[in-house]
């Protein structure tokens, strides 16, 4: 981890007609680090994640990215060109269904080469080796790269779509559940893959999730939503094992609950 | 005066009474013209126009046919080709319709044309400054087929992100081993605007670029034109180490000899026999005439 | 040599001069006139008028008989005639409230004010061939109904004072409406175009769409509110003048839906609307036009977009009899320089596979 924030946000909130989805909340992430925000469903963390990465515009607050060449910027008052040329840069997002973050009908090695297509590579054997070595990067096998995403099982779709976000070395990527639709013995080998691509690469990483197992295993720290605001922060281990808030410890102790 | 050739004539005054000069009036015409003017402005960017209902159906030419209306006047020489020939009848019935609405003078010469209306060729012979030519476009938007959304492709354009596009050329290659587009071959115009320069064989694209002529693409069904002014840069889409290529015959032309041009396949018997001749049925004439003169 | 089939002027010509035989048919057989088109074809007529956005009905019975029958050739006929023509103005909105009523029906209501009006209608004719039809007919005169003395308000507005149905006002920001006669359709599209759209829509694809909400296909839970069908004046305000002035009357079908609606964050659960109109007699083209209107405001009431008749691009860009017929036939057209530029590539690919070459 360095010394310097990578993302600021301030006083979020919004508001879904009379629900109030997220309120005031506030969060810095540190270059190489990776905050899980946990919650119930409902909590507002899917809400939180959204308004972070750009995709939703808060009603109040701000979201800052410090960007590589010009400082800080306002996520939300940016330019749509600017906030795409980020989204296939210096970010990533993963999404929950992988079907939603991959292009279905092309190949594995298409999807992963589009954003470099997209910034301009134009050498057809340069970019399928950057393929191939990053379908590597997420252990499948290079044999794979001609082949649909049709044809994988779900596990291998979440790595695919990993793989394409991680190909032009993003500072920070967003995960929303990401392994939350896979069988158990999947996920915990894709929850160690994250883990070791997260450290070689030291990526700053946003996981929402409402798997403290998960949380435990790749966060640094964690946020604990409910009904939108932020009730307990803190180092992954000192929550998961000291829980302050009430509603921390409900979640601790029904997560412990055979 | 045959009583069909009598009825036919009292039928022209009575059109021509209730039909303004080229069919459309001139309010609709102004509205073009401003698209064209802002197609050329930005080229190769797809401008939203009103096309109206013509008397032929969508599909058939309409955008092509109101550009032609909108720019030709009644010193304009028309030419109309179809697959490169003046004579099929879908050529023949446009080249009527602006013979009977506007009655202005036709050509099947390239070189006296001064306003060529095409569907899914460009003349071989070199085009000239001062040359109009204006495309049928059945589908301006180059990534309807990869993304059929239109709000997303507008905002794809609007923000040069164009990665899906060589996605597909990818997709080609890691496939079949080479780009398999043959024809609507996308093509960046002036280093700006994925471009479809409508369903011309890839063999013409390298007409487009740095032509001296006026390019203009009417698409009625879709309602947008778009162009490609005089002398600007139109580059075909590629990789570095799969580079765009052009299609090469073996064969030369059966009736001229011509190994330049671009060759339909004729099919001569039922035992496989078959011999190629020229698309372009003026190229193809005049260099007959030529050989004959020598 | 064998020189690739052409066409040429004289097929062209020569096709014409059939054309024109067969219209013609039978010439033993009398000759059927335009107004016997427009008087005892109607029905037909007004398609044309609807879908051609024409009211005119003695060209939509030349163009039908012109057209030997074909509602689309004869739409397009009247949409080719109908372009040339130049804008002089528009109209005041139709006071559809004010209709003299030919029919009048709710499903939602057993009375109403004004009343239920059964009106000329197929519904309860149980569809057996008239023999008697096929000799010339004279039908007995119709009784005459009293004239209607009360006024007829719309249904939903009775409901709309209570606040149970939304008010029909325009959405916020909502500017004039365009005119798709002379404005490019862009998307998102306002409800204002979107309407436009449906009223000149073919009326066999709105009846499918509309058909496939009611199938669970983005179910709307409908219930035809009021259909109505009658004469309404037309009015314009000349520029010389400054008041509305009574330039002619035209016949519609108007059908609202109600739908129900549990509401969202921003609004309370009340009853919505969907919207159909079309010229002269066309229920089922104004009720199809208003389920699949009402599916289409999905968006805007904060339900999912999941089935066809909910996607704007989707139904409004596939809508239009003209286009899709068009499109459709164009593949009667040459490809050969497209095709051959694929066999040319297909061939490569099998001599890359391995194939023998053909």
């Amino acid at each position: 981890m360095s010394e310097a924030p990578i993302l600021r946000a301030a006083g979020l909130a919004k508001r879904f007609g009379a629900r109030l989805a997220l309120a005031e909340v506030s969060l810095e992430l540190w270059e190489g680090e990776v905050l899980a925000v946990v919650g119930e469903s409902g909590s507002g963390k899917s809400t939180l994640l959204a308004c972070l990465a750009g995709r939703m515009a808060p009603d109040a607050g701000t979201v800052e990215f410090r960007t590589r060449h010009e400082g800080w910027r306002d996520v939300h008052a940016m330019s749509e060109a600017a906030r795409r040329l980020l989204e296939r840069t210096d970010w990533g997002f993963v999404h929950q269904r992988p079907e939603d973050g991959l292009r279905m009908t092309v190949s594995a090695g298409a999807n992963i080469g589009e954003r470099l297509m997209a910034l301009g590579a134009r050498r057809y054997g340069w970019i399928r080796a950057q393929a191939a070595h990053w379908l590597a990067q997420v252990e499948m096998d290079a044999a794979r790269l001609d082949e649909s995403p049709l044809a994988f099982s779900g596990g291998m779709r979440q790595r695919l779509q990993i793989a394409r976000n991680l190909v032009t070395r993003p500072r920070l990527v967003f995960m929303d559940e990401p392994t939350s639709g896979l069988d158990v013995s999947v996920q915990a080998r894709l929850v160690d893959l994250l883990r070791g691509l997260v450290r070689r690469l030291s990526l700053a990483a946003i996981v929402v999730t409402h798997d403290l197992g998960v949380a435990r295993l790749l966060a640094h720290r964690m946020m604990v939503l409910k009904d939108g605001r932020v009730v307990e922060t803190g180092l992954t281990d000192q929550v998961l094992d000291d829980p302050h808030h009430p509603y921390t410890q409900q979640l601790v102790a029904s997560a412990l609950a055979p | 005066m045959s009583a069909r050739a009598a009825l036919a004539a009292v039928r022209a005054a009575g059109e021509r009474a209730r039909y303004n000069f080229a069919y459309l009036d001139e309010r609709t015409k102004r509205m073009i013209r401003r698209a064209i003017l802002k197609a050329v402005a930005i080229p190769g960017y797809q401008v939203p126009f009103a096309a109206r209902e013509m008397p032929l159906p969508w599909g058939w030419g309409t955008g092509g046919m109101q550009v032609t209306a909108a720019v030709i006047g009644p010193q304009d020489v028309l030419k109309v080709i179809d697959q490169g020939a003046d004579d099929t009848v879908n050529a023949v019935n446009i080249r009527r319709f602006f013979e009977r609405t506007a009655g202005i003078a036709t050509t099947e010469r390239t070189a006296h044309a001064t306003v060529i209306q095409t569907r899914h060729r460009i003349p071989e012979t070199p085009l000239a400054e001062g040359q109009i030519v204006v495309f049928q476009v059945p589908v301006p938007e180059p990534m309807q087929r990869l993304e059929p959304r239109e709000s997303e492709t507008r905002r794809m354009h609007a923000l040069a992100d164009y990665g899906l596009m060589h996605v597909k050329l990818y997709e080609d290659i890691a496939r079949y081993g080479r780009i398999v587009t043959a024809y609507d071959y996308p093509v960046i115009v002036n280093g700006r605007y994925l471009m479809a320069p409508s369903p011309i064989p890839k063999f013409d694209n390298p007409k487009l670029h740095m032509s001296p002529a006026l390019m203009l693409f009417g698409a009625g069904r879709e309602k947008r034109i778009y162009a490609v002014p005089p002398y600007t840069r139109v580059e075909s889409l590629g990789f570095e180490d799969h580079p765009f290529e052009v299609q090469r015959w073996q064969a030369a032309c059966a009736l001229c000899g011509s190994r330049e041009s671009f060759l339909d396949e004729v099919v001569t018997d039922d035992r496989g026999g078959r011999l190629y001749v020229c698309s372009d049925t003026d190229w193809c004439a005049a260099r007959r005439a030529r050989a004959d003169a020598r | 040599m064998y020189v690739a089939v052409k066409g040429g002027e004289r097929a062209i010509e020569n096709s014409l001069a059939l054309l024109a035989e067969r219209r013609r048919g039978d010439p033993a057989v009398p000759e059927l006139s335009v107004a016997q088109v427009r008087e005892q074809l109607r029905l037909a007529v007004d398609r044309v008028m609807a879908e051609g956005s024409l009211y005119d009905p003695d060209l939509a019975a030349l163009a039908l008989k012109q057209a030997r029958g074909d509602t689309l050739e004869a739409i397009f006929l009247v949409r080719a005639f109908r372009t040339t023509l130049p804008r002089l103005g528009y109209s005041l909105p139709l006071e559809t409230a004010r209709m003299r009523l030919a029919r009048r029906i709710s499903a939602a209501f057993k009375d109403l004010p004004g009343g239920q009006l059964l009106g000329p209608t197929f519904d309860y004719s149980q569809r057996l061939l008239d023999f008697a039809l096929e000799a010339p007919e004279a039908p007995p005169p119709a009784p005459e109904a009293p004239a209607v003395a009360e006024a007829a308000p719309s249904v939903l507005e009775l409901l709309a004072a209570e606040g149970l149905v939304e008010a029909e006002a325009e959405p916020p920001g909502a500017g004039e409406p365009p005119d798709l006669t002379r404005e490019p359709l862009l998307f998102p599209a306002p409800r204002a175009a979107r309407l436009q759209n449906l009223a000149r829509a073919d009326e066999g694809f709105l009846l499918a769409l509309g058909y496939s909400t009611q199938r669970g296909y983005a179910h709307t839970h409908p219930f035809a509110g009021e259909l109505r069908y009658g004469t309404v004046d037309v009015e314009l305000v000349p520029e010389e003048l400054g008041f509305p002035v009574v330039v002619g009357e035209v016949e519609l079908t108007e059908c609202q839906m109600i739908n129900q609606f549990a509401g969202s964050g921003t609004r309370p659960p009340q009853f919505t609307r969907g919207y159909g109109l079309a010229f002269g007699h066309g229920e089922r083209k104004a009720m199809a036009m208003a389920l699949v209107d009402r599916a289409l405001r999905a968006p805007e009431l904060g339900e999912p977009v999941s089935a066809p008749a909910q996607m704007e691009e989707f139904v409004l860009a596939h809508s239009d009899a003209l286009e899709a017929a068009g499109f459709v036939q164009h593949l009667k057209l040459p490809h050969y320089v497209d095709f051959q530029a694929e066999l040319d590539l297909v061939r490569r690919l099998r001599a890359q596979a391995g194939e023998p070459p053909a």
